[in-house]
């Protein structure tokens, strides 16, 4: 028996040249019971119990993810919102003080560098970004930087993520006050006495938050928040697959430098204001693909019968050519079924339409879905959990 | 009976020139969660040492080879409706196909289940 593809291992940097380093939490992992795994240059946990588990539970109460390996970065000064707004297509300068928004880092000719959560705060620009982008991330954004804005990388910070209809129960109760936010707001709050950036966001399509900590408290706060009776830890294995039947894309997948925010299917990232006044990387090519529409398309796909998908597969024509290819994909643990991202042809984008696959020699049959698979459920302004 | 193993970890259990083929309880904690197997179907010519089963979990593919060269006689259709069949019963009723083999002095060369055991603890 031999592995063919382990698409959770090439979600990390696989050019990463030294040994993985250990993040804060490391042997609060292991004594969890974690298989931890090489991923974006660090040890990170995989799986306890098993990822079905784990996923279903996150769907159910709520789940706990070290997302430490990511970026948080700080951007400060008089022209940070202009300096960022060169670099993004989001609307950075409208963003309210604890308001965040989905952004894209684009490169001259509209790619995707990288995405990212950008969040005012009292004095700057909070980002969180991918952990194996956020080396090049931060040397690009340096780069384009004037001198008067300044770019703090927050290493000294842990990051945790408590995603799941049971976290505001359980964050609640350590930190009041965190049920008055709603989906994509943020605040400074107190976390049993340690000071904590806390966002209602994530990356499952539940409802939950993630929590900015100091590193150094980490271990403890991580212990008192899966010691709460509606929380497990969560490996990255179930993220992926929480993720994947959220319809959200993971860089370096189903996002890459050839990718661009209309063919990536990202058009809310480009604000209105930023699409009429301009002013990003590749603008001129980003809106003519959106009065015309991008070669290849991100959809959703339900694959036929039981075996899943992987990322390569073929997306091929009725002649048998390639004509896309298959980013994502896996068995949806709360479907039961296997579902999957593709960049696709204009012929083929529209939900139900038929696609030819092939994979490892092998044909297989998919149908066009809505993206999100699992249907999302944050807590919006409004619209208070009943 | 005779039970073998591979240091791919599959196990073979052989009886005359008859033989069952499945994957070791060690490989299935390995993959975790197994979501679909494709085993090959009865009158299938299969090598010792070829791809001969495709073997998913949520997280990967994987490819089981054969322990030894043969004719598949039957296939586990049980494991196409209850793929988890593998992390439960691994070396039960998760086994994968029965095959006759064509040269049974291939299994010389394959761990007893002592040997095996070693061979993990090494791992």
């Amino acid at each position: 028996m031999s592995d063919q593809t382990d698409t959770t291992e090439q979600t990390g940097d696989d050019h990463a040249p030294l040994a993985p380093l250990a993040l804060p939490l490391d042997a609060w992992h292991r004594a969890a019971g974690a298989r931890m795994v090489a991923f974006a240059g660090y040890e990170m946990p995989i799986q306890y119990e098993g990822i079905i588990a784990e996923h279903l539970w996150t769907r159910e109460n709520a789940g706990l993810f070290d997302v430490s390996h990511m970026g948080q970065l700080y951007v400060s000064g008089d022209g940070a919102a202009a300096a960022l707004e060169s670099l993004l297509p989001g609307d950075i300068a409208g963003l309210g003080e604890g308001r965040m928004r989905y952004s894209l880092l684009l490169a001259d000719n509209g790619g995707i560098l990288d995405d990212l959560m950008v969040t005012r705060w009292k004095s700057g620009f909070y980002l969180v970004v991918n952990g194996a982008t956020k080396a090049d991330d931060i040397a690009h954004i340096h780069e384009h930087l004037p001198e008067d804005v300044t770019l703090n990388h927050m290493d000294e910070a842990a990051l945790l993520a408590l995603q799941g209809p049971k976290a505001v129960d359980a964050l609640a109760r350590l930190a009041p006050g965190v049920a008055a936010l709603t989906f994509m707001t943020a605040g400074a709050f107190t976390l049993d006495g340690v000071p904590a950036w806390i966002s209602r966001s994530g990356y499952t399509g539940e409802d939950g938050f993630e929590i900015s900590i100091p590193a150094e408290d980490a271990p403890r706060i991580a212990a008192l928040l899966a010691d709460q009776p509606e929380v497990k830890p969560i490996g990255l294995g179930a993220r992926d697959s929480l993720r994947l039947e959220a319809g959200l894309p993971l860089y370096g997948h189903d996002l890459d430098p050839e990718t661009t925010p209309v063919a990536a299917d990202l058009g809310f990232a480009l604000s209105k204001r930023r699409r009429e006044e301009g002013g990003f990387p590749g603008h001129e090519r980003i809106m003519a693909e959106r009065e015309h529409g991008a070669a290849l398309t991100r959809v959703g796909l339900f694959v036929d019968g039981r075996q899943p998908v992987r990322e390569g597969a073929a997306v091929v024509d009725a002649q048998g050519d390639t004509v896309g290819r298959v980013t994502s994909g896996g068995f949806s643990p709360s479907l039961q079924r296997p579902i999957a991202m593709a960049y696709v042809p204009a012929a083929m984008v529209s939900p139900g339409k038929v696609v030819s696959l092939v994979q490892r020699g092998k044909p297989l049959s998919a149908i066009v879905a809505t993206m999100p698979f699992v249907p999302h459920r944050y807590v919006r302004q409004g619209k208070p959990k009943p | 009976m005779t039970l073998y193993f591979t240091r791919e970890h599959e196990w073979i259990s052989v009886e005359g020139d008859s033989a069952t083929v499945g994957i070791t309880d060690y490989a299935q904690a390995q993959l975790g969660d197994i979501v679909f197997v494709e085993v090959p179907p009865a009158g299938t010519a299969v090598d010792k040492g070829k791809e001969t089963a495709v073997v998913e979990s949520v997280k990967a593919a994987s490819d089981v080879y054969s322990p030894a060269s043969g004719t598949v006689t039957e296939a586990n259709e049980a494991l196409e409706a209850d793929p988890s069949l593998v992390n439960t019963a691994p070396e039960t009723d998760g086994w994968f196909f029965k095959l006759t083999l064509s040269d049974p002095s291939q299994l010389d060369g394959l761990l007893d289940e002592a040997g095996y055991k070693d061979f993990v603890a090494g791992l």
